[in-house]
């Protein structure tokens, strides 16, 4: 059974370009992109890895994260951090909320894929 | 009632009716000029001993401000304790505590002045922050652009078996993506150049960069400063009486000091007929000529009006490496925050005190315009057998095309603006690489 990816992103040119390619390698991929309601669809889904944005419409990926960790169902998701800062300060705040990984934008498409990869176990 | 003139207000009415000059006065009692700008524009308190002092050189009863200055510590202590809050009624209590115990009633007004400044400065910083997300909300729109090019593109490189339908979508993508990539960056120029070229009174909020604006407005030349018998403190009071800015008339004091100092030790008339000449002279061979220091000649050029000096730009670092003024010239951008290029010759001659440094550059990030650079580190303080010194270093940034063809055959040293917008991969002052990594 295919391993399923839930990619929390609200551009939907990069939604479409990472769907294909997480597809094409085999994982079943839902998306979402507002950050209000990402949480719960996190728990409605179950997926096995969450791609989430940092910036989305409505709230911001770390506040999402820290909900993700403070909730018994999804506290064990792993989360796989996209942001278009690349700061320093920002790794930091994903890992101290419980990020699994974090990937800078822009990314290689077989970076993206190790990253999740490696997450799902697959 | 007749309005009581406050204890600052009557030093430099009776300062003024004895026709001497603001340093003057100040040197005669031991403070800064800077200092007592702010004495006579009551944003410092006068007590004990300088009270004397300021009545003995000025011919009054000391009794003349200190009355003054008891009745202004009251209003002071009173509103001071009424804005915390602390107390209800204190009338009694207040003037008893300044009757009393005028050291610790003017402990807490200068406390609560300082909240106050503190206060203005975090709000001056808070605007900067809210400032700055604009910034990084336009360059994270650029960079999803680019992770959205980045990753269709790599599918139509690598992916070889894909259908029409597929095809057609990714190839739509990255025409829609290129037309938003393009929008974005003019939009982050425009931003950018914005914030350089036409920086408001709100987006300036810190007292260096508030200086700086202020003399650009002005060519960076000051007439009034001219002459040798012009008050600086009479001066900053009247351009900058207005300013909320916290410390920017004690910085403009300060420079502006020492604009006139070198003002009247190298005089436009003295001066200018060297500098118009063609190709333009050698600074340090000027600075010889003319018997003076190779700093005060080099931010002298800087101070100039258009027409009587060449185009220039100007730097100045303290020992710490931060840089402490700026003037902009076309070709050379300076780092509005954060650390400069590590390579310009500015600190080279931090490292060489005393010794005149001439360097021809070209800025690698811009247009690779050529410069020719005179560079010195100075001792700021007047020197003293026990007291500390701090170094100074300036920098004049002159087009080569001002010295005609003499620096043609010269290599030229290559530096840039500062490591973050940097894209020299080879360089080994490099601290930290590009935002946005190497293209």
């Amino acid at each position: 059974m295919s391993k399923r990816v839930l990619l929390v992103e609200d551009e939907p040119n990069i939604v479409e370009a990472i769907r294909f390619v997480l597809s094409r390698a085999g994982f079943a991929v839902d998306t979402h992109s507002d950050g209000r309601s990402a949480f719960d669809a996190v728990k409605d889904r179950a997926p096995d890895v969450v791609i989430l944005d940092v910036m989305l419409p409505g709230r911001s990926g770390y506040d999402i994260l820290q909900d993700l960790r403070a909730e018994a169902q999804t506290s064990d998701v792993p989360v796989l951090m996209l942001t278009a800062r690349g700061q320093r300060k920002d790794e930091e705040m994903a890992a101290r909320f419980g990020a699994s990984k974090f990937m800078t934008k822009p990314f290689a498409n077989a970076e993206l894929l190790d990253a999740v990869r490696a997450l799902a176990g697959a | 009632m007749v309005a009581r003139s406050s204890s600052g207000t009557r030093i430099r009415d009776r300062r003024i009716e004895l026709g001497m000059r603001q340093a003057a006065l100040a040197q005669a009692v031991g403070i800064s000029a800077s200092y007592l700008n702010l004495i006579e524009h009551d944003r410092r308190r006068i007590g004990g001993k300088l009270v004397l002092e300021l009545s003995r050189e000025l011919g009054v009863d000391p009794s003349h401000f200190s009355e003054t200055a008891r009745a202004e510590l009251v209003d002071s202590l009173r509103h001071s304790i009424a804005k915390s809050g602390a107390f209800s009624t204190l009338s009694e209590s207040v003037e008893q505590l300044a009757g009393r115990m005028p050291e610790w009633a003017e402990f807490i007004v200068a406390q609560d002045r300082r909240l106050d400044e503190q206060q203005q400065l975090v709000s001056a910083l808070t605007d900067r922050l809210t400032h700055d997300p604009q910034l990084a909300a336009s360059v994270h729109e650029v960079l999803s652009v680019i992770t959205s090019v980045r990753s269709t593109a790599g599918i139509l490189a690598n992916e070889e078996d894909l259908d029409r339908d597929w095809l057609g979508r990714f190839h739509r993508n990255i025409y829609e993506d290129s037309q938003r990539l393009a929008e974005s960056a003019q939009a982050l120029v425009a931003y950018l150049e914005e914030a350089e070229d036409d920086a408001s009174e709100e987006s300036i909020s810190l007292a260096v960069e508030q200086l700086e604006h202020w003399l650009d407005q002005r060519g960076h030349h000051v007439p009034e400063l001219e002459n040798p018998t012009s008050d600086v403190g009479d001066f900053v009071a009247q351009e900058l009486q207005d300013t909320a800015i916290l410390g920017l008339p004690e910085l403009a004091t300060t420079y502006l000091e020492r604009y006139r100092r070198e003002a009247e030790l190298l005089p436009m008339e003295t001066l200018v007929p060297f500098l118009t000449r063609r190709p333009f002279p050698d600074p340090l061979a000027l600075a010889n000529h003319l018997g003076c220091g190779f700093g005060p000649l080099l931010r002298r050029i800087a101070s100039l009006p258009e027409g009587k000096a060449p185009q220039c730009g100007l730097v100045t670092c303290d020992s710490s490496g931060t840089i402490t003024f700026r003037r902009d010239i076309e070709g050379f951008p300076m780092p509005k925050f954060g650390a400069a290029c590590p390579l310009w010759p500015l600190y080279q001659a931090l490292s060489e005190p005393g010794r005149p440094i001439r360097s021809v550059v070209q800025h690698g990030n811009y247009d690779a315009s050529r410069f020719v650079t005179f560079a010195i580190s100075e001792p700021k303080l007047q020197p003293s057998y026990d007291g500390e010194q701090v170094y100074e270093a300036t920098m004049l940034i002159l087009p080569s095309r001002s010295f005609g063809t003499e620096t043609e055959g010269e290599d030229a040293r290559q530096v840039g603006s500062s490591c973050r917008i940097c894209l020299r991969r080879d360089c080994a002052a490099r601290r930290e690489p590009p935002v946005g990594g190497f293209r």
